[in-house]
């Protein structure tokens, strides 16, 4: 699922990107989180755009952009549910409360729900591990989750 | 008259509720037509209480916690703003002992400032050990920081001062200070307490870092899962160099020295340190081989000091007070205050900064007041993913660099995460390996491959299958791990699995068809 975004790529909005922080010492990590700020994912005909641009190989970029967690090659839903997976909010339940979430938005882990309504990710510490467990939706972070945070944000989220 | 009211803005408060609740105070207040003044302050650490706001009244502080948005009409009508009685009422914040125990040096003002008032950080001691190195020579600095004893406290406890010595001798055109803040061991927050509530101690950590190694460059590289911390370092950045305290003359110096914030991107193996040079320099976060070291050939290949946000935002009180004061507190080569992170099941979690020396049993059972649940607390696991699990029997372990390495285990970035009775050792176990396959950078085979071999192997002991040679090939694995790998991620995650291996033996051992029956 996702945009069709091989009709209107445009190569120039990239372009532009890339030019802004060209002048960074190791400007390639600055362009793929604008890029994908801008864009809301990085596809994959943005990269031979910055491989020029950076006098590198398509793939040298594409190794970096799969190597790192955050750049993803298509949108995300509108709204993205991370939900701490490490050891402190481990210790406080997180593994239920995952569970939860699965049966709850009826997706998996790293998936995007069929209409386009969520994102569901696992994270590895928010450094939230003395309110845990934790989870962060569109950014907002939140302590103690329970089960019935969860439904709540599931009601949110396909409103 | 103006009341000052602080509700911190630290993502562990804000978590819990602080930005409603400044909400609905702002909104009482506007209602009933009270004067007051709002500052997002850090968070002093008390997590159990947060929201925990504070009113500054003619007799100090008074601390109102946890706060929720239905209280707020009630401390009000309570006349909290002059320090008024009601159930919430935690009376002078610095009395309750939790806070009053402290030894706070590198968090002296956290939770007690405005973060992005620099005005608010000179009135609290802020800039006097900046104001020193400026008139100081370089070796006087970096001399000043060996004999304060101060070690790396990202968790390899590497002499910070030997560190900036070589470097400071590298010759180079351009020197780099470069600040792991790639927080991602669970169980740690320090990182994000001291960059959300007092991030021009930091800024002045790394400009002290640069006039003693001739660096005029900074990077701090920021977790993405920080977005506040992100903010707030950048706002104050931008204050630092406005105000001269970064820029082409610190502190009128005629010294250059400036600071960027760079993202990272969601890669756990990026707080390794050559691994994190590789990604800020635009590459794939991949271990190097040591040597060179960062201190010869670090960022783009340049002589570069790369430490903790911890050890940095350190830095300044020992600049301030002397290398003796902090080196009096501690015990053994542990020299300082070490700020431990209280976490995970547990009662009274938060940070928690104290001289080297108390042990295990008294920060889990007197500061961290037992489990959260109530429960009997079965095992502590310190140093994040890739620490030890403490049973009991080990709570007398001073904390110290050296006495944990004795019992096979490690500091770390001072996290602390409880686990209750309702823990299962093997599936710890099973995760250490998990998330060292999910985080490994792939360069070198014994945790590219380890890691992955380790789960099924674990994954086979739960379901019973000829377990105990399964148990001595895990053992068997780990040794491979721990002498193979390149880098502390596959070299350590045999510290999570050996200690619950070692520590809790029954629980590799229960009969598998009652577990699935559970």
């Amino acid at each position: 699922m996702g945009l069709d975004l091989s009709s209107d790529f445009d190569g120039n909005r990239i372009q532009a990107i890339v030019d802004e922080h060209i002048n960074l010492e190791g400007p390639l990590l600055p362009i793929l989180h604008a890029v994908q700020e801008d864009l809301g994912c990085i596809p994959q005909e943005a990269l031979p755009v910055i491989a020029n641009k950076l006098n590198l190989s398509r793939a040298e970029v594409h190794g970096v952009m799969s190597f790192y967690h955050d750049f993803r090659e298509q949108p995300a839903g509108r709204h993205v549910v991370k939900i701490c997976r490490a050891e402190a909010c481990q210790s406080m339940g997180s593994d239920a409360i995952a569970e939860h979430a699965k049966s709850r938005f009826k997706i998996g882990f790293g998936d995007t729900a069929p209409d386009g309504s969520v994102t569901l990710e696992a994270v590895y510490c928010l450094g939230l591990c003395a309110c845990a467990p934790a989870a962060m939706v569109d950014g907002k972070v939140i302590g103690r989750v329970d089960e019935a945070r969860i439904d709540a944000i599931s009601s949110e989220v396909r409103s | 008259m103006t009341v000052t009211i602080y509700i911190p803005g630290d993502s562990g408060a804000v978590a819990l509720g602080a930005d409603d609740v400044a909400q609905a105070i702002v909104g009482e207040a506007q209602k009933r037509g009270a004067d007051i003044k709002l500052v997002r302050n850090g968070s002093r650490g008390l997590y159990w209480l947060e929201p925990m706001l504070e009113v500054a009244t003619d007799g100090g502080r008074i601390a109102y916690g946890p706060v929720s948005v239905g209280d707020v009409s009630a401390l009000f009508d309570a006349e909290f703003l002059s320090g008024g009685a009601h159930a919430l009422s935690l009376g002078n914040p610095e009395d309750i002992p939790f806070l009053k125990n402290q030894t706070r040096l590198t968090f002296a003002r956290c939770g007690i400032v405005d973060p992005v008032s620099l005005e608010d950080y000179e009135a609290h001691d802020g800039l006097k050990g900046l104001r020193n190195a400026v008139s100081m020579a370089a070796s006087d600095i970096v001399q000043t920081v060996t004999d304060s004893g101060l070690r790396g406290r990202g968790g390899a406890g590497f002499p910070t001062g030997i560190k900036w010595k070589t470097v400071l001798d590298e010759a180079g055109p351009q020197k780099y200070i470069v600040c792991n803040a790639d927080e991602g061991d669970s169980g740690t927050f320090a990182d994000r307490m001291i960059m959300e509530g007092d991030p021009f101690v930091l800024i002045e950590g790394m400009a002290i870092a640069g006039l003693a190694t001739a660096a005029t460059k900074g990077y701090i590289y920021l977790r993405s899962e920080y977005p506040d911390a992100i903010r707030i370092m950048n706002a104050a950045i931008g204050i630092a160099r406005e105000k001269g305290v970064l820029g082409a003359s610190v502190l009128g110096s005629g010294k250059a020295f400036d600071i960027e914030v760079r993202v990272g991107a969601g890669a756990y193996v990026c707080g390794e340190e050559t691994s994190l040079l590789n990604s800020l320099e635009g590459k794939r976060g991949v271990v190097r081989a040591k040597p060179p070291l960062p201190a010869h050939k670090g960022f783009l290949g340049r002589p570069t000091v790369i430490n903790n946000v911890i050890s940095l935002a350190s830095v300044p009180v020992i600049l301030d007070k002397g290398a003796d004061y902090y080196r009096d507190f501690g015990m053994g080569r542990s020299r300082g205050t070490i700020p431990i992170q209280i976490a995970g099941n547990v009662k009274h979690g938060g940070l928690y900064e104290t001289a080297f020396g108390l042990t295990l049993g008294e920060i889990v059972d007197e500061i961290g007041g037992g489990t959260a649940t109530g429960r009997e607390v079965k095992a502590v696991q310190v140093g994040g993913p890739l620490g030890a699990y403490f049973p009991r029997e080990l709570f007398d372990t001073p904390f110290d660099y050296e006495a944990f390495a004795g019992k096979d285990g490690l500091i770390g970035h001072a996290g602390i995460v409880v686990f209750d009775e309702t823990a299962d050792m093997m599936k710890q176990a099973r995760f250490a390996f998990e998330f060292c396959a999910i985080e490994s950078c792939g360069k070198c085979t014994p945790c590219r491959i380890g890691a992955v071999r380790g789960a099924e192997t674990v994954e086979k002991i739960m379901q019973g299958i000829d377990r105990e040679k399964n148990l001595e090939l895990v053992a068997d694995l780990c040794n491979t791990m721990k002498f193979g790998s390149l880098c502390a991620l596959g070299g350590f995650t045999p510290y999570p699995v050996m200690s619950a291996l070692t520590h809790f033996p029954d629980d590799f051992r229960k009969n598998p068809y009652l577990q699935a029956a559970e």
